[in-house]
Order: structure tokens, then sequence, then C-alpha cells
């Protein structure tokens, strides 16, 4: 029996490894794509260098006036000293305590979430907790002092109108859906019209009608807050378009569930509630996120009617007379919360695209 | 199940209907009822209406609401400020959201005819007018031809403008913008050469800007801007209400009454302090209001011209003169119906 | 009775009848309420305002205008201002999208991540917010009429815009206009001929490199023939301000680059995975049919690209006609600022004009969707 030696496998070529090589295959494959690279670090070095200088190190940290500012870059004190407008808007400094417990019940209750099973539960919790964070913010309860809805601002006021657009457009928007994908015609013709007419026009229109016209479709005497008026606009505008993907996700379920739910004999909203919706929610959850991001953008609209979210809090501070000049550092700082906001979320959502993926598989 | 659902929504309706159908016009007795006045104001505007960092407001604006609300209620803190833009105010007013409107608001026919508003008085005698940087060495409104002016949209301001220009033969390019902020910013960033509004406005804005004394408000006015509270047209109980709340302050300044010697006024032995005081007669007791409203006011709020000078006038940053302003007895228009 | 209700038919109808009750009491209610508020308030109603004199000047009109004139005009305005921006917008924003998107597959690493970086920043950011920071921030920075960024003697950027020279509708503008309109119609012949040459023989036609040469040609000689003077008005510095030539305002650029840059990281994500769809089989069996990489992009993997990146690309086109109602915050003259906003206010009307203007929104999104539902039909795959 003949021995073969084994031959040890040898070591690619220097010119296919290492770092050169990465470098050569992926960035200078060719003169078109080397020039493209050189255009590419010229344009992070146009963009990069300036900035950190700006934001860093020729930035102003230490200080609480106008006069600590001395460096060319960026006046971070701005930011500093006008901080609790950012976070809270005009909202009673002795009573803050009660929103910072508000957002942390959110984090129990997502706990609480991860740890229970039975559907049911976690519904009623969600709602104990809204209920409980509305008397905790709005307070005029349990001897809280009332605070009024024209003294929140800013990030918290843009967390409760997105948390209000979104939980109170999910039932409004299923039951449109429902109805758009009704076989009964005046329902279906009704829904669609809802959902068509409010997809079409842009939400500043529907909160300056909110604003302006809803007061005159009740009689005098009933009376909507500025906010919950924006809070209505927003929850219906969002609620169409929720409507539309949960529509999506009906389509998705296949006839033969519907028909199986028939067969055994349950009634329609058992059907659509136990059988095809918790299906379709499922395929329809990547786009949802991506519209609760839509929505949490949006909310920096109710700035042009006068409400001061996270966004008009930049313009608010930014014509203080003490500290005027500032508002680049206030968009930039704003610019950064939302972008955290709103990118979290969407790498969130293409987690969840990539996991219901397999599970189809 | 549904017809169930038929009926809770049903039910809903007229529940809705009939909670409706309860309310009634009568703001004064709205008032009394819920304890606090609905007053709008405008957001932000140094002497006329602003807010302190703890969310205390004052100005000349605020002073009308408070007035009215001691006269109603007694106590002059008992205020639900609403702040509005230009483009809510009224509406605002005609909903019911607010019950009076104190946001300087001048009074035009067309207000008054068409938009079913009432007039209670004037609190501030304005006129527009131009306020122009310095640097490029306007001293005169007739110079500005082809100048980028600033304005806030939707008011007489901007009509006046264009008539302006249009009488004197003159262009200019105009930048409209929603908010007195982004007028200013407009204007600080260069991106017009001149910002036009009411004159009372001129001054306020001007302290906001980073340098003031780089900036100047020229002397040409090119309108008549009378503003003061608003309410609703078809509640008449209520306009008069406001109407001898403000004028009980003026009132006060001609009888010499301050927040100051109000307590020693009331034993004066001049008829007209007695009556405006409430110690002779029952003038308040009339108009639904106690018999003691102006002292409430005056006690609280003070009298206009003390009123005039802690928010626009020489107490203020922002220094603006009596003038029009003044008691017609000063060479002033403003002027009390008598008390009787 | 019950019996009865048992009936899913039935139960349908009475279901429905209850709807169209509560739907007809509700409007009744509102309708009603709004009637007596309107009347109790003494406000006007009617469509009358259009003809009353609107009184307030408008800084960018595309039409005769001036405060002469009326209501009705201050819509038209306003709609056409609408109409431009979002015109523009789609423009420049499918271009930039398309570019992103390709780019975004590169297989240059560097160019790749700067692409997908740029996409994740920008449609991150709410769109409001980067609108008033291009105007608050980056346009306002530039410098004053007086010391201009100058280009070429002619161009002119400041902050109150930018200001470039515009031709004269003389004989030499209008027939490269029609040059332009003209190259258009023989491009669309020139293809349909080539098809059909190409399906008869199998000959390829260069309709693209012609195409190009055409549409830039044409007009050069348009230029020549219609006697080769533009009759240029130049921006000059005359008192505050430029005079003559084109003013782009701050708040149409404000807008623009907003709108662009944020739309077209939503088109440029349909462009990727319109391209990411077409199976990597589609590819390999185009090249191993023998097709060149051009051929293979042109005839295999852009048609079906295509097809599945412009239904959300429309959309996106729909939401920018949409957003520019955001240009309220700035001030540029579109419907929603000085209709629903200038106008609203001088008039009061609250109802009729936001009707009217929520109307329009609506007509542009239904023709969007009928045009979006006709290319969906006319794309649809056919199979035999």
């Amino acid at each position: 029996m003949a021995v073969y030696d084994k031959i040890e496998t040898r070591e690619a070529p220097s010119s296919s490894k290492g770092a050169l090589h990465w470098l050569r295959e992926n960035l200078f494959s060719t003169p078109l794509n080397s020039a493209m690279t050189l255009f590419g670090i010229a344009i992070l070095f146009w963009i990069i260098p300036p900035f950190i200088n700006w934001a860093i190190i020729n930035a102003n940290f230490a200080g609480s006036t106008r006069a600590d500012c001395t460096g060319d870059g960026a006046c971070w004190v701005f930011v500093k000293e006008k901080m609790s407008m950012f976070m809270y808007g005009f909202y009673p400094e002795a009573d803050r305590w009660r929103v910072n417990l508000a957002y942390a019940l959110f984090f129990v209750v997502i706990a609480a979430f991860k740890l229970l099973r039975k559907s049911g539960l976690k519904i009623a919790i969600a709602t104990m907790y809204f209920i409980v964070a509305f008397i905790l913010i709005r307070g005029g309860f349990f001897g809280l002092d009332m605070v009024e809805t024209n003294k929140w601002g800013g990030l918290m006021l843009t967390i409760v109108i997105s948390a209000v657009g979104i939980v109170g457009s999910f039932p409004i928007g299923i039951l449109f859906a429902f109805g758009r994908a009704s076989n009964l015609p005046i329902i279906k013709s009704v829904s669609v019209t809802y959902i068509e007419f409010i997809r079409g026009v842009p939400l500043i229109t529907i909160l300056f009608m909110s604003s302006v016209i809803l007061p005159l479709f009740f009689p005098e005497g009933v009376q909507f807050d500025k906010l919950l008026r924006a809070l209505i606009g927003i929850t219906f505008f969002q609620a169409a378009y929720i409507a539309e993907i949960i529509r999506g996700g009906l389509q998705a379920v296949s006839k033969g569930q519907y028909e199986a739910a028939d067969a055994v004999g349950l009634s329609y909203w058992q059907k659509m509630l136990l059988v095809i919706l918790p299906q379709a929610l499922k395929v329809a959850i990547p786009n949802l996120v991506g519209s609760f991001i839509a929505l949490f953008q949006d909310t920096t609209l109710v700035l042009i009617i006068g409400l001061f979210d996270l966004l008009a809090m930049v313009q608010l501070t930014g014509s203080d007379s003490h500290w005027l000049g500032f508002e680049t550092e206030g968009y930039v700082f704003v610019t950064i919360i939302f972008w955290v906001f709103c990118y979290s979320m969407s790498v969130y959502s293409k987690s969840l695209e990539k996991r219901f993926n397999t599970n189809l598989k | 199940m549904k017809s169930k659902i038929a009926k809770i929504s049903m039910a809903a309706i007229a529940v809705i209907g009939l909670s409706a159908s309860v309310a009634n016009a009568d703001t004064l007795s709205d008032t009394k009822a819920q304890g606090y006045l609905k007053c709008g104001i405008n957001s932000g505007l140094p002497g006329f209406a602003s807010a302190d960092s703890k969310g205390n407001w004052s100005g000349i604006d605020i002073s009308v609401c408070r007035a009215v609300a001691a006269a109603v209620l007694g106590d002059a803190s008992k205020v639900k400020f609403t702040s509005l833009n230009a483009k809510e105010r009224f509406t605002a007013l005609q909903s019911g959201e607010i019950d009076l409107l104190s946001r300087n608001t001048t009074w035009t026919e067309t207000r008054d005819s068409s938009l079913g508003l009432n007039f209670a008085g004037v609190n501030f005698y304005d006129g527009q007018g131009f306020m122009v940087h310095k640097s490029i060495g306007v001293k005169n409104a007739k110079e500005l031809n082809g100048a980028a002016v600033c304005v806030q949209s939707g008011t007489t301001t901007e009509l006046n403008l264009a008539d302006y220009f249009r009488k004197n033969g003159m262009k200019y390019k105009l930048v409209a913008y929603d908010s007195n902020d982004q007028v200013v910013k407009g204007y600080e960033s260069g991106r017009c050469d001149v910002i036009t509004s009411d004159s009372s406005q001129l001054y306020s804005l001007r302290i906001k800007l980073k340098n003031p004394n780089g900036s100047m408000v020229l002397p040409n006015i090119i309108s008549k801007e009378p503003l003061g509270p608003v309410v609703r047209q078809g509640d008449d109980k209520w306009f008069n209400i406001v109407k001898w709340s403000y004028a009980a302050m003026v009132a006060a300044e001609e009888a010499g009454i301050t927040s100051k010697n109000v307590d020693s006024m009331l034993k004066s032995n001049n008829p007209t302090v007695k009556r405006i005081l409430g110690v002779e007669g029952k003038l308040g007791e009339n108009l639904g209001l106690s018999k003691n409203f102006a002292y409430n006011i005056i006690k609280q709020v003070g009298n206009y011209g003390e009123v005039f000078d802690r928010t626009v006038g020489m107490n203020s940053p922002l220094k603006i003169k009596r003038g029009l302003n003044a008691l017609w007895t000063k060479g002033g228009l403003q002027y009390s119906p008598p008390f009787r | 009775m019950f019996a009865l209700l048992r009936d899913r038919k039935v139960r349908g109808i009475l279901f429905q009848l209850l709807t169209v009750i509560g739907l007809v009491a509700f409007l009744w209610y509102i309708g009603t309420n709004t009637v007596h508020n309107i009347e109790q308030r003494g406000i006007q109603t009617g469509f009358g305002f259009l003809n009353g004199t609107a009184g307030f000047a408008i800084n960018d009109t595309p039409v005769a205008y001036n405060e002469t004139y009326t209501h009705g005009r201050v819509f038209l305005v306003g709609l056409l201002n609408t109409l431009i921006i979002s015109f523009v917008v789609i423009i420049l924003s499918t271009i930039l999208g398309l570019l992103i998107g390709v780019l975004r597959l590169s297989n240059n690493w560097l160019i790749a991540k700067l692409s997908s970086a740029y996409i994740d920043i920008f449609r991150n950011i709410p769109i409001l917010l980067q609108i008033l920071f291009w105007y608050n921030v980056v346009l306002a920075t530039l410098p004053s009429p007086r010391k201009s960024i100058e280009l070429f003697g002619s161009i002119f950027i400041n902050n109150r815009g930018f200001y470039v020279p515009k031709p004269a509708l003389n004989a030499t503008t209008i027939s490269m206009i029609i040059a332009v309109f003209l190259a258009v119609i023989i491009i669309f012949f020139l293809n349909r001929w080539s098809n059909k040459r190409h399906e008869r023989t199998g000959q390829e036609f260069p309709v693209l490199f012609t195409g190009i040469g055409l549409i830039i040609v044409l007009p050069i000689i348009a230029f020549f023939i219609g006697g080769s003077d533009m009759n240029l008005s130049y921006p000059v510095l005359k008192g505050f301000n430029f005079r003559g030539g084109k003013t782009f305002y701050p708040e149409f650029l404000a807008l623009t680059f907003a709108l662009t840059i944020y739309t077209a990281t939503f088109i440029a994500e349909a462009v990727r995975s319109g391209i990411e769809a077409v199976s990597k089989g589609q590819k390999e069996a185009a090249a191993s049919i023998g097709l060149s990489s051009y051929q293979s992009l042109k005839l295999v993997v852009l048609p079906q690209a295509i097809r599945i990146a412009i239904p959300p690309t429309i959309n996106q086109y729909l939401n920018i006609v949409k957003n520019s109602s955001l240009a309220t915050a700035i001030g540029y003259p579109e419907l929603v600022t000085v209709f629903a906003g200038t106008s609203l206010n001088q008039v009061g009307q609250a109802i009729e004009i936001i009707s009217m203007t929520m109307l329009v929104y609506l007509v542009v999104s239904l023709a969007v969707s009928a045009l979006l539902n006709w290319i969906n039909f006319k794309m649809k795959i056919k199979e035999r």
C-alpha cells in the first residue's frame, strides 16, 4: 500500500490575501473604482474633520452663561442650560418626577411582557399602564396637582403624541382594515372612502382641520383641549395607514384559514380576532414598525399648529434673548435624539423582518 | 352581538347630544361655574404677553385677562391662558375654547362684521411702523424702494404694507412667516432688510435681537392699529363685563386710584371714586358682578397707567412712551365712559 | 325573530343598515352643529370670498399676481407653486435616489458603505427638521447681498437666494424649446423603429447614444438658427437687492434640498430592493447565453427590477406632493402657506378653504393612484 505524504495546503499567495488584497479587491479594482474611492475619501474628509472640530474639539462644554462660550466651536452650554426645556417643556420642575416615573414604569411593563404569556393579561397591563401614566402626567387625581397640557412640551410631548397616536390608531385601523376586507358593500365602501381620503391629504391639512374646524362640529360648551385636538387628528390620520398595512397582512392569510374558521362555526368576530388577525399581524409587523417611525417623525408637525414639541423647543429656546445665535446647536442636538429613536426602531424592524422570514421557510 | 354594539353606539350618540344641549351660551355663569377665565393670548411678545421660565405670564394683554378674572371671580390669578397664533385666534374664540381674546388684535370693520366678533375696547392705540438695520443707512420709510420686508402673514400688517408701497409707487420683496419668532430670525439672518409690524411690537421684537442697538424704528407710522380685547357676538352681558372691566382700569387712572391707594380711597368723599369702587350705588350688580368688581381689578391688577408703565412703558425694557395711550386729559386717547 | 338574526345574510344587511344610520346620524349631528355655530357666530359662508381682493403680496409667483388680485388667484398661485416644487423635487430625487440605490450595491466597499450611511442617516431625521435646518442654519449663513458669492460673473449666491441669468422669451429660446420637443418625439419614433428592426433582423441600434446626441445637438442647432441671441437678463445689485435674472428664493431652495435628500433615501431603497429582487439565476442565465454585462443589465435585470421599484417610487412622488405642504413652516408660497394660511387668516372661512385645499391633494393623489394602477396593469408579467 502506497503511503502518501499529506501535502499541507499552501497559503494563499500574498497578492490574494491580507489587507492589501482586500483594498485592491474592494476599493481599487478598476480605474473607475479607484476614482470613486478617492471621491468617497474626499467626501469623508470634507465632512468629518470639520464636524468633529466644531462639535468636540473647539466646542465649549463648561459654564452656564453665554459668556462661557469662547471657542470657535459649538456651544453645548446652551443645550445644557436649556436641557430641561428640551426634555419637559414648561412642565413644573417640582412635578417632573411624575414624568420620569411614567418612563420608568414603561420599562417595567416591557419587562412584564417578556415574562408573561397570557395575552389577555398583557392587554390588561398595557391598559392599566396607560391609565396610570395619564394620571401621573396630567394629575388632578389622588392629590397630584393638575398640570395643564399647555405646559407639556419637549421630548415628553413628542413621546406622548407618538404613544397616543400609535396606541389609539391601532384599534381604529384594525376596524377599517376589517371593513375594507369585508364583503358587505356599504361597510366596504365607507372604509375605502375613509382610508383613501386620509391617505390622499397631507397631515398638516388634517391638523389644520382638527385645530380650526373641529370646534365648529360640536355644540358650544363641548370643548377640546388644543393638544387633544392634535391627538385626535394624528390618531385618525395614522389609523388609515395602519388599516392599509393590516389589510396587506389580511391578504397574506390564506383562504383556507377563513374557510376553516367558518367550518368550525366561529362567528365573524371570533374568526377575525382569534384566527385571522394574529396571522395577519405577524406578517404586518415590520411594516407597522415602519409606520410608527413615520408617525414619530410626523409628530414634529404639531409645531405648525403651535404645540411645543421637541423640534419647536429649538425655535423657542433659540429666540431667548440671552441665548441668541445657538440654534445650530439646538438643531444638531434634536437631530441626534430623533435619529437615535428612529434608527433604533428601524434596526428593530429589520431584525423582526429577518426573524419572520425564517419562520416562513 | 352586533345589535348590542349598535345599541351602545346609538346610546353614546344620544348622550353626546344630551350633554350638548345642556351647555348654554351664558359665558358669565359658565366662567363662574368652572372657576377660571379662559383667555386667549399671544404665544410670546414681550410687553404684551410673555412667560417667564416658570410659565408665569405677564404683559399688557395679560393684564386685561387678569382684570376680567378679578371682576368676575374676584381673583386675578384664576385665568387659564391659551397661547394662540394669528391663524387660530378667532376660531378659538368662536368655538368657545376661550371666552376672551386679548392678543394684540386690531379692531377692523371686517372683523367686527363678518367674523362674529365684538371689540370691547382699545387697550393699546398702535400704528404700523418699520424697523431697519442701522447699517443700511435708511432714515425714512420712503427710501425703502426695492427692500425685502419681513412680516407676519395673515395680519392686517401685511395688507397695510401692500397698500403703503403701492400708494407710494415703490416695490418690495415680501418675506412672510407664520410666527413672530421666525420673522425675527429672518431679519436677524439678513433674509430681509426691514421688519414691519405694529410699532409697539417692533420695540418688543427689538429687545429680542442679538444687538438691539444695531436696529432702529423708522419715524413713519403707516396705519391705525387699535388693539383691544375681543369677545364673541351674541352674549351682550359678557361683552359688557369685559368692556367695563377694562373701562374700570382707565377710570381708575382718571380718578387717581392706584393699586396702592385703593384701600384708603374706599373712604374717599369723591362721588366718582365711590361709584367706581362700589361704595355707593350698585353699578357692578347690574352687570351681573359684585359691587366691588372694580376694587378687585384695581387692587389686584392696577389702573391702566400702572399696567402700562409696568408692562410696556418706562418701567419695562420696552420703554414705549404713553403717546396716544395717555389719558384724554393728557392729550391721549384713553377715555372711560362715566361710571354712573 | 331570533332565528332571523342568526341568518348571516340578514345580519349583514342589518349591520350595514345600522352603520348607515349611525353614519347619517353622526353627519347630521355635525352638520346641524356647524350650521348652528356658523349662524350664531355670524361667520360668512359660501365661496364669494374667492372673488374678493386679496390685498397681500406673494414673493414667488409663476403667474401674474399683485395685491389687487383676488383670493381665487391666490389659490391658483399656491396650486402652481405646489406643482412646481413637487415637479422639481420629483426629478431631482429620482436622479439622486437612482444614483444612491445603484451605488449602494456597488462592489466598491467604501462607496457602498457611504451610500448606506446616507440612507440610514437622512431617512431617520424628520423631514420638517431637515427643512428648518436647511433654511435657518445652512442658507441663513450665506453672505449678505453686498458680499455675494459670485460665479462666472453672472451667478450670485447670498442669503436672499440664488440669482442666475434668465433668457428672454424670444425667437432663439422658443426655437430651442421646440428643438427639445422635436428631439423627444424623434427619439420616441426612433425607439419604436429600432425595436421593430431588432425583432425583424436582430440588429441593434444604439438608441441611447443617438438619443443623448439628439437632445444636445438639436437645441444647439436651433440656437444658431433662431438668431443666436437669448437676450439673457443678468442679475445686478441695485439698492438693497439684486434685480433682473431669475431668483431662486431660500424658501424654495431649502424645501427643494430637504425634500430631495429625504425622499431620495426612500427611492434609493426602492431601487436597491428592485435590483436585489432579481434572482441570481436570471443574471447567470443571461451570462450563460452570452449576453454582455451591459446587455444583461438592460435586457434582463432592469426590466424586472423596474417592475418592483416603480410602485414604491410613485408612492414616494405622492409623498413629495404631500410633504411640500410643510413649506408653510418657512413661508414658501405654496397652497397651504398662501391659501390655507394667509387667505384663511384674512377671510376666516376655515371650512371652505380647508376643504378646497384637501380636495386639491385628494385629486392629485387619486390621479397618481390611477396612474399607478395603469402602470401595474401595463407592467404585469404577461404569462402565456
